[in-house]
C-alpha cells in the first residue's frame, strides 16, 4: 500500500469528519443550550440538500444555492422551534425522542411528496472541479479539498462566535442557568429560537455541500444523523470540542477502517474471507469506537462528568 | 369513559372478532393484518417492559427483533437446502420446528440483551438511548455484509415452518397459535408487574436511590428486564420472519426500533394493553391509510406528535379518561 493512497484515504477522512463536525456541532450545542435531543436533525440536512439543488437548479450558480441551503435550513429550524420543540424542552427524553422521529416522518414524506421519489443533482462549481496537485505526488479533487476548507473554517468561527461575541457567551450562560440568565433580562425564548436555527443552518449547509458530491434524495439524512449522533456521544453530549474530536476520530475511522481491515486480515486468512470480514467489521468500526468510549468513559471525552 | 379492564377485554374480543369474521367472510388477507398486529404487539409488550416500567428508553431494540428473525432464517434456510450449520466444531442440523426455532430465538436474543444491557446500564439518559441505538446499527451492518445468509437481500424460506398438531400454513391456525402466545405472555406480564419483582422494578424507575437503600441492586433489577424485554421482543422477531416467510437487514434497522416504540406510545406507555392497542391502531393505520396515500407517513408523524403532545397517556389515556399511567 502507498503512501499516496493513505494521504488520499486520510484526506478523504478528514472531509467526512469536517462535514461531521457541521452536522454534530448544531446538535451537540442545541443539546447542550436546551437539553433536547433532535432526531429530525437529519431532516434538517436534506432540506438544506434540497433548497440547494433547488436553487441551482433555478439560477445555475452554487454561491446562490449554498445561501439558499443556509435560509431554507434556518427558517425550516426556526419554525419547527416555535410551533413544536418549545414544548418539548421541559418533557423527557422518550418525548423528545418520539416527537423530533414523528417530525422526520412528516419532513420525509413531505419532501417525497413536493421533489418526488428520484434523487436530485447537484453539480460542483466549475471553478472547483478538477483535480489539485499536491506536494508528494497526489492528486485530490479539489472541491473535497474546499470543503475540508469550509468546514475548518466553520469549526473557527463557531469557536469565535461561542467564545468572544455577546451572544456566545448568552450561549454559554444559557447551557450553565436558564433561570439566571432570563433573570438578568435575556429573551431566553429568543435565545432558543436562534441557536436552533443556528443548528439548523449548519446542518443545512452540511446538506448543500455533501449533495454536490452525493446525490440528493429523501432519506439521505437519516444516515448522517446516526453518524452525528456517533460523533457527540464519543465527544461528550453538549461540548463542541468534543464534537469537532468525535467527528474527526469518527470520519478517520470510518475511512481508514474500511480500507485497512480487510489488507490486515489478509495477513493471516484467505483473501475472500477477509475481505468479507474485514469489510463487515469496518462497516460496524465507528459503533465498536463508541462503545468502548462509553465504556471507558459514560460520559463521553469531553462531556460533563455527572 | 371506558373502564381500563373493560377496554382490555374489548381489544382482545376484537383481535378475536375480526379474524373470525374475516375466516366466515372468506378474507384470508384480512387474517394475515390481524396476524402481523398481534406480533407487532407482542413485540411492543417485550419493548414495554423495558420502557415502562424499567424506565429504560431503547432505541435499539429492532436488534432483538431481528435476532429472532435471522434464529428462524438460519435454522429453516439450512433445513431447507439440507446443508449442516456448523459452528467451530459443533454441527448441528437446520430445523423447520417452530418450538425449536423459538427456543433458540429467545436463548439468543436474551445473551444479546444480557451483553448489551451489561454495557449500556453503565450508561444513562440520552447516552443510553444512543448506545443502545449503536448496538443496533451494528447488528445491521453486520447482516448486511453477511453474505453467507443474504445479506443485504435477506433470505426468503419457501414453506411455513410447522409446529405439532397445527397446519401452519393455513392462515387462521397461524393467527391462533400467535395470539395464544400473545395472550400468555401478556398474563405472564400481568404477574411479573404485580409481583415483588415488577414492584422493585418500577421503585428502581422512580427512585433508584431508595432501592439502593433497602438493600437492591436498581442496576440489577434494569438489567433483569431489559433481558426479558429483550427476549420477548426476540420471540416477535420470529414469529414476523415466520409471517413473511422473509428475513431482512431491515429486521435490524433503527427505523424499526423507532417504530416499536411509536407502539407502545400510541397505545399508552406502562399499560398492559398498551402496545396491543398501539399496535393494532398501527396496522389499521397503515392499512386504511397507506391504501388512500401513499405518503401516509406524514399523517401517522401528526398523530403521533398530537399524543406527544397533547395526550401523553395514548389512546388508551384517552379511551379511559385517565392520562399517563405515570409522568
Amino acid at each position: 500500500m502507498s503512501s499516496v493512497l493513505l494521504a488520499e484515504q486520510v484526506l478523504n477522512g478528514l472531509q467526512l469528519g469536517v462535514m461531521l463536525f457541521l452536522t454534530a456541532a448544531g446538535l451537540t450545542l442545541i443539546f447542550g443550550v436546551m437539553g433536547l435531543i433532535n432526531l429530525a436533525h437529519g431532516s434538517l440536512y436534506m432540506i438544506g440538500a434540497f433548497a440547494a439543488a433547488a436553487v441551482a437548479g433555478a439560477t445555475g450558480s452554487f454561491l446562490l444555492a449554498l445561501a439558499g441551503a443556509l435560509a431554507a435550513a434556518a427558517l425550516a429550524g426556526a419554525i419547527i422551534e416555535m410551533a413544536v420543540i418549545r414544548r418539548l424542552y421541559n418533557a423527557d427524553h422518550l418525548d423528545q425522542v418520539l416527537a423530533t422521529f414523528a417530525l422526520i416522518l412528516i419532513f420525509s414524506e413531505g419532501t417525497r411528496w413536493v421533489f418526488g421519489s428520484f434523487p436530485l443533482f447537484l453539480d460542483t462549481p466549475d471553478a472547483l472541479s478538477g483535480p489539485m496537485s499536491l506536494p508528494g505526488g497526489i492528486e485530490y479533487p479539489k472541491y473535497r479539498l474546499a470543503l475540508i476548507g469550509v468546514g475548518l473554517a466553520v469549526a473557527v468561527g463557531l469557536w469565535l462566535l461561542i467564545e468572544k461575541t455577546r451572544l456566545g457567551i448568552q450561549i454559554r450562560a444559557g447551557e450553565n442557568d436558564r433561570e439566571m440568565i432570563a433573570a438578568l433580562g435575556v429573551d431566553i425564548r429568543k435565545l432558543y429560537t436562534l441557536v436552533f436555527a443556528l443548528g439548523a443552518a449548519l446542518a443545512g449547509l452540511a446538506g448543500a455541500l455533501v449533495g454536490a458530491i452525493q446525490s440528493v434524495q429523501v432519506g439521505m439524512g437519516e444516515p448522517v444523523l446516526i453518524l452525528a449522533f456517533v460523533v457527540i456521544v464519543i465527544g461528550g453530549i453538549g461540548s463542541i470540542k468534543g464534537a469537532f474530536v468525535g467527528a474527526l476520530l469518527v470520519g478517520l475511522t470510518d475511512t481508514l477502517g474500511g480500507i485497512f481491515l480487510p489488507e490486515l486480515f489478509k495477513l493471516f486468512m484467505e483473501p475472500s474471507s477477509a475481505t468479507s470480514l474485514g469489510s463487515s467489521l469496518a462497516s460496524m468500526a465507528i459503533y465498536i469506537l463508541m462503545s468502548l468510549v462509553l465504556i471507558w468513559r459514560p460520559t463521553g471525552l469531553f462531556g460533563a462528568r455527572p | 369513559m371506558i373502564p381500563e379492564r373493560l377496554l382490555n377485554a374489548l381489544i382482545l374480543l376484537g383481535l378475536i372478532a375480526v379474524p373470525a369474521w374475516a375466516l366466515w367472510a372468506d378474507e384470508p388477507f384480512t387474517i394475515t393484518l390481524a396476524t402481523r398486529a398481534v406480533i407487532l404487539a407482542l413485540a411492543a409488550v417485550g419493548l414495554n417492559i423495558a420502557l415502562g416500567i424499567g424506565g429504560l428508553v431503547s432505541l435499539g431494540h429492532a436488534t432483538f427483533f431481528g435476532i429472532g428473525g435471522y434464529a428462524m432464517g438460519i435454522l429453516a434456510f439450512h433445513a431447507q437446502s439440507y446443508t449442516a450449520l456448523e459452528i467451530g466444531p459443533l454441527t448441528l442440523e437446520g430445523t423447520k420446528s417452530m418450538p425449536v426455532i423459538w427456543a433458540v430465538a429467545v436463548v439468543f436474543s436474551a445473551l444479546a440483551a444480557w451483553g448489551i444491557g451489561l454495557l449500556s446500564l453503565r450508561t444513562s439518559g440520552v447516552y443510553f438511548i444512543m448506545i443502545t441505538l449503536a448496538f443496533g446499527q451494528m447488528f445491521f451492518y453486520f447482516a448486511i455484509s453477511w453474505s453467507t445468509y443474504g445479506g443485504e437481500d435477506g433470505l426468503s424460506i419457501y414453506l411455513r415452518n410447522g409446529f405439532p398438531g397445527l397446519n401452519t400454513l393455513d392462515p387462521i391456525q397461524f393467527f391462533g397459535l400467535c395470539f395464544a402466545i400473545l395472550c400468555a405472555v401478556l398474563f405472564a406480564k400481568a404477574r411479573l408487574m404485580a409481583s415483588p419483582f415488577g414492584l422493585a422494578l418500577n421503585a428502581a424507575r422512580q427512585v433508584p436511590g431508595r432501592v439502593e437503600a433497602v438493600g437492591l441492586n436498581p442496576q440489577r433489577l434494569k438489567l433483569v428486564a431489559f433481558i426479558l424485554s429483550g427476549a420477548i421482543t426476540g420471540l416477535a422477531g420470529a414469529l414476523f420472519a415466520d409471517l413473511n416467510r422473509f428475513v431482512s437487514p431491515t429486521m435490524f434497522s433503527w427505523q424499526f426500533s423507532g417504530e416499536i416504540m411509536i407502539l407502545v406510545i400510541l397505545g399508552g406507555v406502562a399499560r398492559l394493553f398498551g402496545p396491543v392497542m398501539g399496535a393494532v391502531a398501527f396496522v389499521m393505520l397503515e392499512h386504511w391509510l397507506g391504501g388512500l396515500t401513499e405518503f401516509w407517513h406524514i399523517a401517522l408523524g401528526a398523530i403521533l406528535l398530537g399524543i406527544v403532545l397533547f395526550a401523553r397517556g395514548g389512546l388508551i389515556g384517552i379511551l379511559t379518561g385517565k392520562g399517563a399511567a405515570h409522568g
